[in-house]
């Protein structure tokens, strides 16, 4: 600092720092303390600053069965709860799809078409042109990553907004659905065939259920504890013991408890594996992964995203691919579900169903928040609620608006949240 | 402190233009490893085209850049970055919804086996904030949560995070209270004593005195002067910047020192 101004002043400022930072712990850190009541504390500290997580939707399902077993009494059926797994696979992979999209803080509203000219693709092709089905299916696909390339070009590229893209998409291509299905007004699925047994397939085996309960506990205890090792061995506070244990016991009483019920039942759905599956492998690769990384700050900031070296249209034409191609696969599913595809499939409120899912779980329709395990819980409030409504023979009208009602309510927590996260400097 | 003769950073007669407009004419710099040139100049004076052709940003039209006593050209920001130039401009381009840790190592994240490698990242960023004594409340919580001045030390480091040679900070005082330019100009320093070559935009001349080795002066596009801080006025330097040596105000104040002898 030989050339400095004023040398004395500025090295004295210098060395107080420095004899300051080893001192004891600076009263604005926030260390976590170690053991079960840290964890508390931390869990209140989250609460007041407006960072819900799930709580919301989980106290929310709770409330639902609560009340519908006290109306209509066979709510909490292995039956009933079987069936709603079989509902929601479907309309659930477009609502990670929505996930994905809400993410970059943009709206796909073709998902319902794309998924209907899927279905649409698959059964023209596999029906009236004889193709193998798993390669109609494939194909199927294949045009809905196309479709998603289609809007993620005319937005990333051209710069038009997507809410304006994929509705003129969401016009398009339920155009394009009718065309393809011509003058058939419903093709039934094959019988047994490939596309039928999809939401329709169970493992009767009870050891399936078990099995899968069984490792999904098993995977999330060694993920967890070797997790939490590597980080004591790098000497960065971990996760304690306690809460891991914890978290993996609640864990397996919610597993087993669904396995039970289910095997109460016709066994494990596959499209609940499936479902289960996709949410499990978005979730590791939105978190875990350099690309998730890179969805994640083209949500938060586009300047810093491009900044730092991100593509930022490749990105943007790779979510709304997997967006499109998710809803793909959640159109084969609801034509499983339906026994057929017919022009009707994936309009009304499809939709809607699976962007009000998205934001009931916790995504944030602002950009950069949120979780693909918010597709499945957000699904299983909407589809708890349908259900009920059915058992109890309500219209569909009233239907309409108590969904209706229910997405406001989530929006409004994701709006006051977000509030409360920036007056108290966390969010 | 111990400065190599070859400049780590050289412009010579760098000249841009953008349409009818000259923006710099034949500017000099030089930038050696441990120094801090403070680079000042009114609004409009070129700084920042000056920085941003450091930067890759905008390619020169004329002379040439030097990197260790070599020239190289450097037309793309890859290029600047490639060399080891570090840019932290004005508005910090932090992502708000992602924790300390990610924002540091955007773009360039650790990755083993196909996922991120959280605790290396976490571990290195961990070191690399120790070293600079930035104290922020914790790694892992989003950016949004921090005050201006922790998240202006927080896009200084992750500049550092690549292990530059030069680093350029482009009015890093400016949105920032008194305790918190404090701080980063603490950083500032910290910078230089570990050898890097720092240029320094401000319009704050306290802070420019306050850190800064050399101050060159920018004017209408052209050099006006590399003065040392220690043995310049305040107002010489204010006078290179305005152009003012020669006004009304001086002619006065000369014939009253004249008149009063």
């Amino acid at each position: 600092m030989s050339k400095h101004a004023t040398p004395e002043k500025a090295s004295t400022v210098t060395e107080t720092t420095d004899s300051a930072a080893p001192a004891a712990v600076d009263p604005r850190l926030l260390v976590r303390e170690q053991g079960l009541a840290g964890y508390l504390e931390e869990f209140k500290r989250k609460l007041r600053s407006g960072d819900l997580g799930s709580i919301p939707v989980v106290i929310g399902l709770i409330l639902i069965a609560t009340i519908f077993q006290a109306i209509t009494g066979n709510f909490l059926t292995a039956g009933n709860l079987s069936n709603i797994t079989l509902y929601i696979a479907g309309p659930g992979l477009i609502s990670v799809g929505i996930v994905f999209v809400l993410l970059l803080g943009e709206i796909d509203l073709s998902l319902g078409s794309v998924a209907g000219v899927s279905a649409a693709v698959s059964a023209v092709l596999s029906i009236q042109h004889g193709v193998n089905e798993y390669l109609a299916a494939i194909l199927a696909v294949l045009a809905a990553l196309a479709i998603g390339a289609l809007h993620g070009f005319f937005f990333a590229k051209i710069g038009v907004p997507a809410f304006v893209v994929t509705l003129a998409g969401l016009l398009a291509w339920s155009g394009l659905q009718g065309y393809v299905m011509g003058n058939t007004g419903t093709l039934n699925n094959i019988p047994n065939g490939f596309i039928a047994n999809l939401d329709n397939y169970f493992f009767a085996d009870v050891a399936a259920a078990y099995g899968l309960a069984a490792i999904s506990v098993v995977g999330y205890l060694v993920a967890a504890l070797l997790g939490a090792r590597s980080r004591r061995e790098a000497g960065l506070p971990a996760k304690p013991v306690s809460e891991i244990a914890l978290r993996a016991v609640v864990l397996a009483v919610l597993a087993f408890g669904a396995a039970y019920t289910l095997n109460q039942d016709r066994g494990l759905p596959l499209a609940l594996v499936v479902f289960l599956g996709v949410v499990v492998v978005t979730d590791f690769v939105l978190r875990r992964t350099a690309y998730g990384r890179k969805v994640f700050a083209v949500g938060g900031g586009v300047e810093a995203a491009r900044r730092a070296g991100i593509n930022v249209a490749r990105v943007r034409i790779s979510v709304f691919m997997i967006s499109a191609g998710l809803a793909a696969v959640g159109g084969l599913f609801i034509a499983s579900q339906a026994g057929f595809a017919d022009k009707q499939l994936g309009s009304g409120n499809v939709l809607m169903n699976s962007i009000a899912a998205a934001v009931i779980g916790g995504t944030s329709l602002f950009g950069g928040r949120g979780k693909t395990w918010s597709a499945l819980l957000g699904m299983l409030v909407i589809q708890s609620i349908v259900t009920g409504l059915d058992l109890q023979g309500i219209s569909q009208s009233i239907q309409y608006m108590i969904t209706g009602a229910v997405l406001l309510a989530a929006v409004v927590l994701d709006s006051v949240s977000r509030r409360t996260q920036k007056s108290s400097g966390r969010g | 402190m111990v400065q190599s003769d070859i400049p780590v950073l050289a412009l010579r007669g760098v000249s841009k233009r953008f349409g009818a407009v000259q923006v710099l004419t034949g500017v000099d710099l030089e930038v050696h490893a441990g120094q801090v040139v403070a680079l000042v100049g009114d609004n409009g004076a070129g700084k920042s085209t000056l920085v941003k052709t450091i930067a890759g940003v905008h390619p020169i039209d004329e002379g040439s850049i030097e990197w260790s006593g070599r020239p190289v050209h450097v037309t793309r920001p890859q290029d600047a970055q490639a060399l080891g130039v570090a840019t932290v401009y004005q508005d910090l381009a932090l992502c708000d919804n992602l924790d300390v840790v990610a924002n540091l190592f955007l773009g360039r994240e650790l990755v083993r086996g196909g996922r991120l490698d959280e605790v290396a990242m976490e571990k290195r960023a961990k070191e690399l904030l120790d070293t600079l004594s930035i104290r922020i409340p914790s790694v892992r919580i989003p950016v949004a949560a921090l005050s201006g001045g922790q998240r202006q030390v927080v896009a200084i480091a992750r500049a550092l995070i690549g292990d530059p040679k030069v680093v350029i900070l482009d009015e890093p005082t400016a949105a920032l209270g008194v305790e918190q330019t404090a701080q980063v100009l603490d950083l500032v320093e910290r910078l230089r004593d570990r050898g890097l070559g720092v240029i320094l935009i401000s319009h704050n001349m306290a802070d420019v005195r306050a850190v800064a080795d050399q101050v060159a002066v920018l004017r209408l596009g052209r050099n006006n002067g590399v003065f040392p801080v220690a043995t310049t006025s305040h107002e010489t330097i204010i006078s290179a910047i305005t152009g003012a040596t020669d006004n009304a105000v001086t002619r006065r104040q000369a014939r009253v020192a004249e008149t009063t002898k």
